[in-house]
């Protein structure tokens, strides 16, 4: 181990969703000035894993450090970028108060954001180019522009870990490419970056580091030793279908256990 | 364009406000035996109105008290759930508390307010308890689940409520006024509670302001800055329930939901921001409770409650006709007025077709050529000239000198302001044809469609842009002129 502890750390997480495993045993260790790639197929539990990492989605075995501490210890040194349809994007809020919701946490309870919070909002609009909506209702923007506002705010943030979940998914090619350059000069300034993304043929373009994910770990490292053919074959060819089918009858096992059990009790 | 602008609150949400209204109506005619009048004396309407106004009365100053803060801390609390989409949980809250409040009764064995909100609340929460564990044990949704404990809770209560009215200490206290609500029976102990439940939603939203506005809008975010979501939305429907038990006496279980929906509807047909759609939806509130008490004090055997809901519903119904931004009619004005506009520069643009066909050698259109190259009627076409004449776009002349005999052909001729503009409208509708054949890559008999939309909407700005990009073009696509700034000076083209 060295002196610093390393942005994130995973360690043989698992997580299920009602009973149903998702995700089996990842390890992951995410090094300070990374730009990591999370890529897998749909359902293979990218999202899940960015969720479980902020602890959102609580897990069944392994465990999780930001920066050394359990991820409940350490939110201010983490930005979330969430899914786009995650949101209401009817909510009266404008433009300028979500970038500002990426400084509540510097505000404090109760208190409101100040002078300084707004200048580093605006300032963090003007990054990505969406100062002149500042005003704008959230709702009555297209949805490349939606995806630079959640990443104005989670610039605003300022935090040194940053997860983000699909920010590329239904954007334009100006905004992807708006996004690609924040988050490259995110990573010179020293930053690190897990980011859930789907698109195969810019992966190895964008990435320096690439997590291939199927509900386990398929494989982790750089760009040019995991983007292999074999190894993508290996993540989208198909599911391991003994091993899916044995985690549903363990999941059948275990709920037909309790039934069994409640039975018993009632007689 | 049209279609992100149209609608700000979510695309049903404006129906929910009428059903509270259409209850309010049947209440009004067919409740007339629950309106027991405040202050029960027979002056005439000036005296009443001043006795309200002046607020001597001591009964008057109670109702309005109550009825203010019921409208301001259902007001607030309402802009709160509709916004988070939860107007039905209120809707729902308001019944499920009724159990709880014939359970305070029971164990005060009088109508105590403070044991009525003890018992309430808990009942609420036990409905809003029973909900989220219907929703997560069960395949039933969430809508379903709401319906459920409504109805259940409401109907208990209503068995609970009827076997305390028949016991000896219940008949003296009017429980029953819990149904359709009373604001006369208000006493001094429920301003109290109510001052008190104000005061905590105050504090909510001023206090909590940013983290309610984070929580709402993006609750996947708001864990991720470790904020304890459960925990304010908990405190939330502690609030809310507060607010909706402290009603319940003046406004009755069934209509307490529309005081909590209606001011936070009509607020936010008025605003898109959260601090300025709490202020507008607790005025409104407010305003609706103390107008709605001094009409039913004006009038003989109105209900307080149902009027003040009516009252509320009216102010919706005004904004969503009047309000210069989102009220329908300045909105049918405006595109009424832009339909006007676009026929009249038709018919301009036509005018200068003609005398484009003529090769700019006569200055004067007949009437009759107009309506065959707009393939419209002859009386159309006059309705059509007559429109230019108002506008001073054009002027007419009739050669035998009376142009009301529509036998003489009726000779049109443009003004200079209407000149111009047919030539701005040829310009651009030619320009644009230009501007797709040569940069989109048009074939050129698809343009011409395009250009018969965009060419009224076309801007200066955007139109030096398209000169510039085709660097000032003499000839559209199909080879006919596009008249310039100086054949606009001149008069005619060349």
């Amino acid at each position: 181990m060295t002196d610093t502890p390393s942005p994130l750390e995973i360690h043989d997480l698992t997580v299920s969703y009602q009973r149903k495993p998702v995700l089996y045993g990842i390890d992951l260790v995410v090094g300070e000035g990374s730009l990591v790639g999370v890529i897998g197929p749909n359902g293979a539990g990218k999202s899940t894993l960015i969720k479980s990492i902020m602890g959102m989605i609580p897990h069944n075995g392994g465990w999780v450090k930001i920066f050394g501490k359990p991820p409940g210890k350490s939110c201010s040194r983490v930005g979330y970028v969430p899914q786009r349809e995650s949101v209401d994007w009817d909510f009266p809020v404008s433009v300028l108060d979500v970038v500002l919701m990426g400084r509540y946490n510097h505000a404090g309870w109760f208190r409101r954001v100040g002078k300084k919070d707004r200048r580093i909002a605006c300032e963090c609009l003007e990054k990505v180019n969406m100062l002149p909506f500042a005003d704008r209702q959230i709702g009555k923007l297209s949805g490349g522009q939606q995806q630079r506002v959640f990443l104005a705010r989670a610039l605003a943030q300022e935090s040194d870990l940053y997860l983000m979940d699909e920010p590329f998914a239904g954007v334009d090619a100006v905004t992807e490419k708006a996004i690609i350059e924040v988050l490259r000069e995110l990573k010179s300034q020293g930053k690190s970056l897990v980011v859930v993304h789907h698109d195969l043929s810019t992966a190895r373009e964008y990435f320096d580091q690439l997590v291939l994910l199927n509900m386990r770990l398929i494989a982790v490292g750089k760009v040019e030793d995991t983007f292999t053919r074999d190894l993508l074959q290996k993540t989208y060819g198909g599911r391991l279908t003994i091993f899916t089918e044995v985690a549903d009858q363990s999941a059948g096992i275990r709920e037909y256990d309790k039934e069994r059990r409640s039975v018993s009790s009632m007689e | 364009m049209n279609a992100i602008y149209s609608n700000p609150i979510p695309s049903r949400g404006w129906c929910i406000p009428l059903v509270p209204f259409a209850l309010g109506c049947i209440a009004l005619f067919a409740l007339p035996a629950h309106g027991e009048q405040i202050g029960g004396t027979n002056d005439g309407l000036l005296e009443r109105s001043l006795r309200f106004l002046s607020l001597s009365d001591g009964s008057v100053r109670m109702v309005v008290m109550g009825t203010l803060l019921m409208g301001f801390g259902c007001g607030i609390m309402g802009g709160h759930i509709v916004t988070r989409r939860l107007s039905l949980f209120g809707d729902t809250l308001s019944h499920a508390v009724l159990p709880g409040v014939a359970v305070g009764f029971l164990w005060s064995q009088s109508k105590d307010s403070w044991a009525i909100l003890i018992g309430a609340t808990l009942a609420g929460f036990l409905g809003v308890a029973l909900i989220s564990m219907i929703r997560k044990t069960t395949r039933i949704r969430q809508d379903s689940a709401l319906g459920l404990v409504l109805s259940g809770f409401y109907a208990l209560g209503i068995c609970m409520l009827t076997r305390i009215q028949k016991m000896e200490f219940g008949n003296q206290s009017g429980i029953d006024k819990y149904l359709f609500g009373q604001v006369v029976g208000l006493s001094e102990s429920d301003l109290w509670t109510m001052l008190l439940s104000c005061a905590l939603i105050l504090l909510l939203s001023v206090f909590l302001y940013k983290e309610m506005l984070v929580t709402g809008f993006d609750s996947d975010f708001a864990r991720s800055i470790g904020l304890p979501v459960e925990l304010l939305q908990y405190l939330l429907w502690l609030l809310l329930a507060f607010s909706v038990i402290t009603s319940l006496q003046v406004v009755g279980v069934v209509l307490v939901s529309a005081l909590l929906v209606i001011p936070a509807a009509t607020a936010s047909l008025m605003t898109e921001k959260m601090d300025r759609l709490l202020f507008c939806s607790a005025l409104l509130g407010c305003a609706a409770g103390v107008i709605g008490s001094f009409i039913s004090f004006l009038g003989s055997h109105l209900p307080t409650g149902p009027l003040i809901v009516l009252v509320s519903a009216a102010f919706f119904l005004v904004t969503l006709l009047f309000h210069p931004r989102t009220g329908l009619l300045p909105q049918w004005l405006s595109s009424r007025g832009s339909d006007r506009r676009i026929l009249r520069e038709n018919t301009l643009k036509a005018a200068y077709q003609e005398l484009e066909a003529m090769d700019f050698k006569q200055e004067i259109v007949p009437v009759s050529q107009l309506a065959r190259r707009r393939r419209i009627s002859m009386p159309q076409a006059y309705r059509e000239v007559e429109s230019l004449v108002t506008k001073k776009f054009a002027t007419i002349h009739s050669p035998a000198g009376d142009a009301s005999l529509s036998l003489q052909p009726v000779l049109l001729s443009l003004t200079p302001k209407g000149w111009e503009t047919a030539c701005r409208i040829v310009r651009n509708h030619r320009l644009w044809e230009l501007y797709l054949t040569n940069e989109a890559r048009y074939a050129p008999d698809h343009v011409h469609e395009d250009a018969e939309k965009i060419e009224h909407v076309l801007g200066e700005e955007t139109v030096r842009r398209i000169e510039r990009i085709l660097s000032n073009p003499r000839r559209d696509p199909h080879g006919k002129l596009i008249p310039s700034q100086q054949d606009i000076d001149r008069g005619f083209v060349a």
